[in-house]
């Protein structure tokens, strides 16, 4: 093969991400925008203008002009939006943390575990993506409600003499993340110990560290890409959560998600509901920047 | 913990005359007592006994698995030994976890940490100490100069070559100032030129702090040239335990003489055996072996002949009035490696006799020839009788 041709095949090959990227991803990106900046009306679609190339350039860009950002200003001056963009945040958030807090033993275990064992634990780490995700999510409304699995459990151990409320409360919400992104959470963090050398802790016992010291002082740290790695894949789907605190939430569990279907499909604002949708996407640029800088230190270090 | 500071010392002759082992009364640093380690089943140390010395470099020589890095592993307390001991300065090291032990070792792959600088690497058993800050300081400036690293200590493993990364483990592991430092393979991911200037370095550095060196190798060349005494380990026992030239021109045995160095083993029967000449008639040679050497052996022993190739004189010229310790033959390969050649002789019942010749003369054309009929001879202190 000439080196001409091997060059235009190996761009053809990188083509086709950023193609696949521009179809499902930039385009509908840009329909969503244009929409944000459009107005609500009574119509089919519902929402004016809507741009159309057969009437001529003249006649596009009279309807461009209407475009403005005014869906922006009322999203931001609204309490009830940035509240909720707040609770996405604390509750993804908070979520991450604990997926963290539990995920690390997890993948430290596994890692730890005889070679043999890894790969049947790391299976049943996935395990439960074989079942529906909306199965799981339902499952724990059985556990969690007034007469669920948990409080009966509870009450006949006399840990409780009433049944706790969490279904239907913020606590459930964050509950249903922790278990439905744990995969996620663990996978990465497996990764990163996997390949760590065990000479480093040899290293580090050799020069006066305990075990406990090695593991903060040296296993800690170099775990922290798959730390981050894990708690952005967590983090970023869960701050735009839908399934989960429509679910497992109550009436005063307004993350984001939900509320941009609420405008969406309640108050048929398709306007406001994209507005809301493309700010979510600004948020979550900052973490998604700081996920991609620290990938090319990564692979920097290599 | 910390032992002697470093002082800089006139530069003096890397081998000067130091032999502790031969003294009664030196008491060795490092002591191993008949120690086994087991692996389930499988025996890998089998009773090791075994004394270093202060100031001392000591080389584990031998091929992969023999032992000699499971040796070391005990010695850093990576390995418990499953039965004898092993002291350090008198101490017994049984129980005694990695970190508490006055040992620091220099990993193959140098287990440098890459998420911190050089600086922070080397600082990180003295902070593991609780040294105060401003001596850290000045003990990582110390490392960096004496491993010449000064002006990357901020640069992370990641950011530098293999020779600055290896000094850099090296400064780490000596930062401590260790009672005994220990170097597995330490120059096994170098190119060969750097190699060497490394051998000569880490020589000239541990004469110059006086610490114990012990080193894990494979490489026969690397033990002789650096370490005071050398170990030549199989199947994890102690096969000889002496100096470089000790083992090349005394090995005590067959896997020693093959081991180090190239060598031509002939067997044969004793046929005379006085003191200090000892007369064998070989299965491969028609004249008779006389070896000028005091053995335990009685005539009808059967035996070997260590021969080593440069202690054969080869030439064309018909020797004169020589009945013993010769051969004739023809030269079938030779191999040219610029300082000298070996000759591949093929003797006439085709037994092959390796024999080397300096190359004295800057001629290319060789002076010896393939299919040239060669004579060989050597002298009766050229060759080392070994019973197994």
């Amino acid at each position: 093969m000439s080196s001409e041709k091997r060059s235009l095949f190996a761009r053809a090959t990188i083509a086709i991400p950023f193609l696949w990227l521009a179809v499902f991803f930039l385009l509908p990106f840009l329909i969503v925008f244009k929409i944000s900046l459009s107005d609500d009306a009574v119509a089919q679609p519902p929402y004016v203008p809507a741009l159309s190339f057969s009437e001529g350039w003249a006649a596009l860009r009279e309807k461009l002009a209407l475009l403005d950002a005014e869906n922006y200003a009322f999203v931001l001056s609204d309490w009830l939006y940035v509240y909720s963009y707040m609770q996405s945040l604390l509750l993804a958030g908070i979520a991450t943390a604990i997926l963290v807090l539990v995920g690390y033993p997890v993948a430290y275990a596994i890692v730890r575990s005889p070679r043999g064992l890894r790969p049947v634990l790391l299976l049943l780490v996935i395990l439960p993506f074989f079942t529906s995700f909306l199965i799981r999510v339902y499952a724990w409304i059985g556990i969690l409600s007034r007469e669920g699995l948990l409080n009966q459990s509870l009450l006949s151990l006399g840990l409780v003499s009433q049944p706790l409320e969490i279904l239907s409360t913020n606590i459930a919400v964050v509950i249903g993340m922790v278990y439905s992104y744990f995969p996620f959470m663990v996978l990465p963090l497996y990764a990163v110990l996997e390949r760590m050398d065990d000479s480093l802790l040899e290293a580090a016992a050799d020069l006066g560290a305990t075990p406990a010291q090695a593991f903060w002082r040296v296993t800690v740290p170099v775990s922290v890409p798959g730390i981050v790695a894990g708690a952005l894949l967590c983090f970023i789907p869960a701050v735009g959560e839908f399934v989960i605190p429509d679910l497992l939430g109550g009436s005063d569990t307004q993350m984001i998600g939900r509320t941009v279907w609420n405008e969406f499909a309640v108050n048929r604002s398709w306007s406001v509901s994209s507005a809301l949708a493309i700010l979510i996407l600004l948020v979550l640029l900052v973490p998604i920047l700081i996920y991609q800088r620290m990938q090319l230190r990564e692979l920097e270090s290599r | 913990m910390a032992s002697a500071p470093l002082k800089p010392q006139k530069p003096q002759s890397v081998r000067r005359k130091f032999a502790p082992w031969t003294d009664p009364v030196a008491q060795p640093l490092i002591s191993f007592r008949n120690v086994v380690k087991r692996y389930g089943g499988v025996v890998a140390i089998d009773g090791v006994s075994l004394d270093i010395y202060e100031r001392e470099f000591f080389a584990l020589l031998g091929p992969s698995g023999c032992g000699k890095t499971t040796l070391m592993r005990m010695l850093a307390g990576f390995e418990e030994a499953s039965e004898g001991k092993i002291m350090l300065a008198k101490n017994d090291l049984s129980g005694v976890p990695p970190y508490r032990r006055p040992v620091n070792m220099m990993f193959q792959s140098y287990a440098l940490f890459p998420h911190m600088t050089v600086s922070d690497n080397i600082a990180f058993g003295l902070k593991q100490e609780g040294m105060p800050k401003a001596e850290i300081t000045a003990r990582v400036e110390e490392m960096l100069k004496l491993v010449n690293l000064r002006g990357l200590e901020k640069r992370k493993p990641h950011q530098l070559s293999g020779g600055q990364r290896q000094r850099v483990a090296l400064a780490r592991s000596l930062a401590k100032r260790p009672k005994v430092l220990l170097l597995d393979e330490p120059m096994a991911a170098l190119d060969k030129k750097l190699r060497e200037q490394t051998q000569f370095e880490l020589m000239d550095l541990q004469q110059r702090i006086g610490t114990t060196f012990i080193i894990v190798t494979h490489d026969q060349e690397e033990a002789m040239t650096v370490a005071d005494r050398i170990a030549v380990m199989d199947h994890g026992k102690l096969v000889q335990v002496a100096t470089p030239a000790e083992i090349y021109e005394q090995p005590n045995s067959r896997y020693v003489a093959e081991f180090v160095g190239d060598v031509n083993i002939i067997e044969a029967e004793v046929t005379r055996a006085a003191s200090g000449d000892i007369a064998l008639k070989s299965d491969v040679l028609d004249a008779e072996l006389r070896l000028a050497q005091r053995a335990d052996v009685k005539a009808g022993d059967r035996v070997a002949v260590a021969l080593r190739p440069e202690k054969i004189r080869i030439g064309k010229e018909p020797l004169s009035e020589v009945h013993a310790n010769c051969a004739q033959g023809v030269v079938y390969d030779i191999a040219y490696l610029g300082d000298l050649s070996i000759y591949h002789v093929h003797l006439d019942n085709g037994f092959v006799l390796k024999a080397a010749k300096t190359n004295l003369s800057r001629q290319i054309e060789p002076p010896i020839d393939w299919d040239d009929r060669v004579n060989l001879s050597w002298t009766p202190d050229a060759g080392v009788l070994l019973k197994s």
